[in-house]
């Protein structure tokens, strides 16, 4: 990829460079205003920024990952967003998509690393494994975690894409067999977006990149350090199925009339009360779906240490520590009866241990009845 | 045969009880809507969701029943500073000897079931016990988790400044799943409370003969008259009403 070596292009001249009318444009800067939940007075200013601002230099890593974060990036709902990012436009250095390979892309990485040194973005997809030496996933000669950490070292900021790289998502599940780490983890000293989700919404990860290029800062973030537009609400708040929730219309088995009538998945284990993120409103695949619109309960793939939350398909959560499916309600009831049991047995026992003192309160308290005067 | 002569003590000031029932009320409220939010039951209706409310009135129930269980905390947290000597914060104060005396008799006495050589009357404590105050210590702290994690849930869905104190705990445990299964496994530690609460007060009233069951009811305790400094001198009009 040559682009290091051209005048830096304006996003509103590669855009229009790759054949969109400015019509194009503004429907995409419109779009995107409406993703990130900002009022219409704004789409003028994202459209501003995109005519004026340079492109921003984007390496974007692979490590433990499956590749879907870029699957779900490239079918968001606008072509351009596709464009914009990836392809020929920004990416400096991607391994799924860049067209060099070899040494040819590591000398791209070096090359924007060097000429770009806190300016560009870093993006990382898939969690970092830190055992045996971080053996586990190694590219170009380098562990991930070497390379992430030269990476970050110039990166302006960080953005985490999906659950691998925001909280480890499966290969982090116990017993996690390779330390399996996200990046915040490793990296403390730069600003880091979490962008939870297996994948995250391709919509999502557009408006987040384009929140930092139109405005040139990070979008608002919350405490777990997600963009607020995009992870503040659950999907349960946002559910079209709520109001059968509400109603305590439940399904209670996936093949039953209540599913048919489209009631509510919760005690089939949807833990749509339960996850942060936007599926309820942006949906999936051009805003066509979404699990729970498609029958499935929400698996709650954007929360930390989903996989290991208990059954997908049961309203249950598993008592942390214990490894065997103990419910806390079963051991609750066990734990219940077995109380009960103990203070039946120390009724007796105080019975029979403090028959003495007993017996003679009722003989003083009889005796005294005998004496009633009046 | 000589019966004792027991002198009437104000033991549980009315915000104490009316603290006490509340909390009953609540706990009961509170764990039966929990049950029914955690696995509700399946209604059967033909109406449109439209025209049902049913869940939502009983998530109603328990956010309603969890403010009253805060405010009757805050409350009860108050006349620890203002209330009579069984009602202070000193009552529960644990690292004194005399608690600690008290503590071992009654583990020994109430609890392992031993019998003594000779009743000492200053071992049969007036308000709670020291194994009581204990296990209400522990019983506060575990509220407090209860609010803690139940507002923090909450406080999602609420636009008032109270829940939204709590917002802080979601990430402080990594999300809604860990601070659920917390909020759902201190509830369990409320059942347990109560049966051995429960049990134990019937216990003592048995036992003891000196109206522990019916005090929470009217205040009253039945004190060792030898235990007052002097005997009070009591109305006559007082005697003629009772």
């Amino acid at each position: 990829m040559s682009i290091n070596n051209e005048q830096r292009k304006t996003y509103y001249e590669s855009i229009i460079k790759n054949g969109y009318n400015r019509r194009d444009f503004m429907k995409f800067t419109t779009y995107m205003a409406a993703f990130m939940g900002l009022e219409s007075t704004m789409v003028g200013q994202i459209a501003k920024s995109l005519e004026n601002t340079p492109r921003l230099p984007v390496i974007w890593e692979h490590y433990q990952e499956c590749t879907c974060c870029s699957e779900s990036f490239i079918r968001s709902d606008h072509p351009i967003v596709a464009d914009i990012i990836l392809d020929r436009i920004s990416l400096d250095y991607t391994l799924t998509l860049m067209a060099a390979s070899g040494h040819q892309a590591e000398a791209a990485k070096q090359e924007t690393m060097n000429k770009y040194k806190g300016e560009y973005i870093l993006c990382v997809e898939g969690s970092i494994p830190l055992g045996d030496d971080g053996n586990y996933c190694c590219i170009a000669g380098k562990s991930a975690k070497e390379s992430f950490l030269e990476a970050a070292e110039g990166a302006k900021a960080i953005i985490a894409w999906g659950s691998c790289a925001s909280n480890g998502c499966i290969q982090a599940a116990k017993p996690n067999p390779t330390e399996a780490t996200p990046i915040h983890k490793i990296v403390k000293n730069k600003p880091i977006i979490r962008v939870p989700g297996c994948p995250p919404i391709g919509e999502v990860m557009a408006g987040i990149i384009v929140h930092v290029v139109a405005f040139g800062r990070l979008p608002e973030l919350d405490r777990l350090g997600r963009p607020k537009a995009f992870y503040a609400k659950r999907v349960h708040d946002s559910c079209y199925r709520r109001p059968y929730y509400d109603a305590g219309l439940f399904a209670e088995t996936f093949d039953d009339h209540n599913a048919k009538e489209g009631y509510c998945l919760y005690k089939l284990g949807c833990k749509g009360p339960m996850t942060y993120n936007s599926c309820g409103t942006i949906k999936w695949n051009n805003g066509v779906s979404y699990p729970i619109q498609s029958g499935h309960g929400c698996i709650g793939c954007s929360e930390a240490n989903f996989w290991d939350n208990g059954p997908f398909y049961e309203r249950a959560t598993k008592v942390p520590g214990l490894e065997e499916e103990g419910l806390a309600d079963d051991i609750g009831k066990v734990a219940a009866g077995v109380l009960a049991g103990g203070l039946a047995v120390h009724a007796v026992a105080a019975n029979i241990s403090k028959r003495k003192e007993l017996m003679s309160r009722i003989r003083r308290g009889k005796s005294n009845e005998k004496n009633i005067d009046s | 045969m000589k019966t004792r002569n027991f002198k009437r003590v104000m033991v549980w000031e009315l915000p104490v009880r009316i603290f006490h029932w509340l909390n009953v009320l609540c706990i009961v409220v509170l764990t039966i809507t929990g049950f029914l939010i955690a696995n509700p039951p399946a209604i059967l209706s033909s109406a449109e969701a439209t025209n049902l409310h049913t869940f939502g009135i009983i998530r109603f129930i328990h956010f309603t029943a969890a403010y009253i269980f805060f405010f009757v905390m805050i409350l009860r947290i108050y006349w620890a500073f203002v209330g009579n000597q069984f009602a202070s914060w000193r009552a529960f104060w644990p690292f004194t000897k005399k608690n600690w005396n008290n503590f071992w008799h009654v583990l020994k006495i109430d609890i392992f079931l031993l019998n003594e050589e000779k009743h000492d009357v200053r071992d049969i404590s007036i308000g709670h016990n020291s194994v009581a105050t204990l296990s209400y210590l522990v019983m506060f702290f575990i509220a407090l988790i209860q609010v803690f994690t139940g507002f923090a849930l909450y406080a999602d869905m609420s636009s008032w400044w109270l829940p939204k104190l709590f917002s802080w705990v979601i990430p402080l445990f990594g999300g809604d799943f860990m601070v659920r299964t917390i909020h759902h496994i201190a509830m369990w530690l409320f059942i347990f409370f109560s049966m051995i609460h429960v049990y134990l007060v019937f216990y003592h009233d048995y036992i003891e003969g000196r109206g522990e069951v019916s005090s929470m009811f009217g205040g009253f305790k039945f004190v060792d008259e030898t235990r007052l400094k002097k005997a009070v001198e009591e109305l006559d009009e007082e005697i003629k009403t009772d």
